[in-house]
């Protein structure tokens, strides 16, 4: 029995949230390692980006509620959400087209990308904070859990509940449904492989009639689309706070690198192993061990291997060592 | 326009935009805008170094500006002599488990090889973690407990606290040691993530380590250079020079002191700057550029790349530390929250972009002028709003949220004028020769 209380406990308090939160990152990850592999540079501005689609969607939530929308007991984000990707694909295109393409057409090192996307990234966290303010935004309604801890308790009469929230099964679902569709859409479909075919070998991909500029539209589309889901899942998981959602930058680009920059599958493992690791090393671990050991060897203090403010130590200090070893990441990476 | 005349009048230019403000906004802030102004060319200046010498992309500024203010506390606070007895030996103890463990690690995957190899290290680093933890935790509750409200850290050597500048640079100097020895051989864009995640790391220590500079809780009346307001205005010949400039003796001591604050700086500045130009046009400046411009052939001609990037990454660095101690000393505080990447890393950034990468008075020209931007955006910014929210009913929500929103027109602002420089005149506006 308390075995069976350990892993409750274990499963309540890293398992689901280390999920949760790397499918969050995975979705990042994913927007910074096409960009990367397609554009070829490392988008500073992608947390902005993830900022700027989850605003447009609360926006777009707010209208709905406004005219009394809603969606029964999931959040009504999800209505909104294709609203958001519209406004956020939009916005990037734009971007692209005023900033990036310029570049492009100079054939500039990629070093310049990157500083362009400095200022890109100073401009889009402007626009957020000038339109929706710098305070939290809570926007989750409909049904908040989808197991509670009581029914848990009485169902499987164990002293350990489990609870988990719409958000967290929510997170998970679409997490799998957009990567099954990227996947799809790269793999099987006649855009994605010019996509692919562009990021291997961008001379010989041009060479046999693929429109470059279609293919960036597509990629940025894609990455806005990403961006914007991967930062609505959070928002609701926790709140939508702007700094936040630049702060995220560290953990994306550690999933992204470690998995192998430009490596979508890379960028999927990157994503969970930072996360298993964030969650892991900074969670108190007393309530399990306190489960599992005898009685006197249980543990005074909280067993927890670092303080939960060093989450950005632990996927940095993971990057590094992955790198040391692997210098281009798990799964192959790619290198401008 | 030539560049030797192209200089001067722009510098001439920042100049006016000082002094305006100063007949403007009053000296006071005239003087602020300056101080601040050599401290961030100076941030510049080390930017420059790593990046226009060396093209190395460093996006942990922020780190090595919070280990130099971390430097006014190490020096200039008086020691907590209680917490040293109570718990110094066991935190310094537990530090030396750590990096023994961690040496005994390294040395280990030299050593040993196959099989044994990594369980020699993972043993090492197990037992190395549990044995740190256990002989630091106690050491840093003890420390914790001696008057919390007011110390509840080791307090500092009590040094003159001029003596922390130096010692903020070398302590920048040795973080960028360590980082460089682990991230330099990575390319470009993975030192620049290594870089931002330790810089990220640096302020959270920061923030947590109590121990060491009270964490969030704030070093507060750090020492200062320069004298004391208070005893100014008490001191009769001061506040009867102050009557014949016409000025009342608050007014005059701050001047005063602010005054002393820029010649401090300006020492600083002027003494990194000639260095930074001698360096630029000796043997080993061309060798940088040679290295920056084509790797390859550098190495081909048998320099060894590696050792002078780490050279000048530690070199950058250092120049970043020495201005972070400098602006510590200068707020008189220590405030490890302040640490904002987008305020201390990517504005510095956007400072030598501007100036002109590669040429230290361009980087030095864009301290001063991008930093009066973000000091002048808002009042500017506050202005033209009511401009455009004039025609407005009073109570409209529209005119209410922008008028709210002027305090981060800030961003936007720097953001469109480093796209704009990195598009008409992207080698910034005094370009390297």
């Amino acid at each position: 029995m308390d075995f069976l209380n350990a892993l409750v406990a274990l499963t309540q308090f890293v398992i689901i949230p280390a999920t949760t939160y790397g499918s969050q990152l995975a979705l990042g990850a994913l927007g910074v390692t096409l960009i990367y592999g397609i554009l070829r540079f490392s988008n500073f501005a992608h947390g902005d980006t993830m900022a700027f689609g989850t605003m447009s969607t609360i926006l777009f939530t707010w209208w709905l509620q406004s005219m009394g929308v809603s969606f029964g007991p999931l959040p009504t984000a999800l209505l909104a959400l294709p609203f958001g990707i519209a406004a956020t694909s939009l916005f990037v295109i734009g971007t692209d087209r005023v900033v990036y393409r310029f570049f492009r057409a100079q054939k500039a090192a990629p070093v310049v990308f990157v500083i362009a996307a400095m200022g890109v990234m100073f401009v889009y966290n402007g626009v957020v904070r000038f339109i929706i303010g710098v305070g939290d935004q809570n926007f989750l309604d409909g049904e908040r859990f989808i197991l509670r801890a009581r029914d848990f308790k009485e169902w499987s009469g164990l002293r350990e509940g489990l609870t988990i929230k719409t958000s967290q099964g929510l997170t998970v679902i679409t997490a799998v449904i957009v990567v099954a569709l990227l996947f799809w859409f790269l793999n099987k479909t006649r855009t994605g492989k010019s996509m692919r075919a562009f990021s291997d070998n961008e001379d010989l991909a041009l060479l046999s009639g693929i429109n470059p500029e279609r293919v960036v539209m597509v990629t940025w589309i894609i990455v806005a689309a990403l961006a914007t889901i991967a930062g609505t899942l959070y928002g609701l998981d926790k709140s939508f706070k702007p700094f936040t959602y630049f702060q995220l930058l560290l953990p994306i680009f550690a999933a992204a690198i470690v998995g192998g920059l430009g490596n979508p599958l890379g960028a999927i493992a990157g994503g969970f192993l930072i996360a298993f690791a964030e969650v892991t090393i900074t969670y108190p671990l007393k309530k399990v061990l306190g489960y599992l050991m005898p009685e006197s060897l249980e543990p005074d203090g909280l067993v927890q291997l670092l303080s939960t403010d060093y989450k950005f130590a632990v996927s940095f200090v993971i990057l590094i060592a992955v790198l040391l070893v692997k210098p281009t990441g798990l799964f192959k990476g790619q290198s401008v | 326009m030539s560049q030797s005349l192209r200089t001067p009048l722009l510098f001439t230019f920042v100049a006016c935009l000082i002094i305006g403000t100063g007949f403007v906004q009053g000296w006071n802030s005239a003087l602020l805008i300056l101080n601040m102004g050599l401290i961030s060319a100076i941030m510049a200046l080390g930017v420059n170094l790593q990046w226009g010498f060396a093209g190395l992309f460093n996006v942990g500024v922020m780190g090595f500006v919070a280990l130099g203010g971390l430097a006014n506390v190490l020096i200039a606070m008086p020691p907590t002599t209680e917490a040293w007895a109570a718990g110094g030996l066991k935190v310094f103890l537990g530090l030396a488990i750590g990096i023994g463990a961690i040496i005994a690690a390294v040395k280990s995957h030299a050593r040993l090889s196959g099989h044994t190899r990594i369980w020699a290290i993972v043993a090492i680093l197990i037992v190395g973690f549990f044995a740190f933890r256990a002989m630091f935790d106690a050491g840093v509750a003890a420390i914790e407990e001696v008057n919390p409200a007011v110390t509840g850290y080791l307090g500092g050597l009590g040094l003159p606290v001029l003596v922390a500048w130096p010692v903020g640079g070398l302590l920048a100097a040795g973080a960028a040691w360590v980082i460089g020895k682990t991230a330099l051989g990575l390319r470009s864009d993975y030192l620049a993530i290594a870089t931002l995640g330790i810089a990220e790391i640096i302020v959270a220590i920061l923030k947590n380590e109590v121990w060491l500079a009270r964490g969030v809780q704030n070093v507060y009346g750090l020492p200062r250079p320069v004298p004391d307001a208070i005893e100014l205005q008490n001191n009769a010949g001061f506040v009867e020079r102050a009557a014949e400039f016409g000025l009342d003796p608050i007014t005059a001591s701050t001047l005063y002191i602010k005054m002393g604050y820029s010649v401090l700086f300006t020492i600083v500045l002027v003494i990194l700057l000639v260095m930074a130009q001698k360096s630029l046009n000796s043997p080993w400046g061309r060798m940088m550029r040679a290295i920056r411009d084509n790797e390859d052939a550098a190495r081909a001609m048998g320099k060894n790349v590696t050792k002078r990037h780490l050279q000048i990454f530690i070199l950058g660095s250092a120049v970043c530390g020495i201005a972070g101690a400098m602006m510590t000393t200068l707020d008189g505080q220590l405030l490890p929250g302040a640490y904002q990447p987008l305020r201390f890393t990517f504005l510095v950034w956007v400072m030598v972009i501007v100036g002109g990468s590669g040429n230290n008075f361009g980087s030095v020209l864009g301290g001063f002028l991008i930093w009066w931007l973000w000091v002048q955006v808002e009042p500017i910014g506050a202005g033209l709003m009511q401009v455009i929210t004039a025609g407005m009913a009073e109570d409209s929500g529209l005119r209410l949220h922008l008028l709210d929103s002027v305090a981060h027109m800030r961003l936007l602002t720097m953001g469109i004028i480093l796209l704009l420089v990195l598009r008409f005149s992207p080698r910034g506006l005094i370009p390297e020769k």
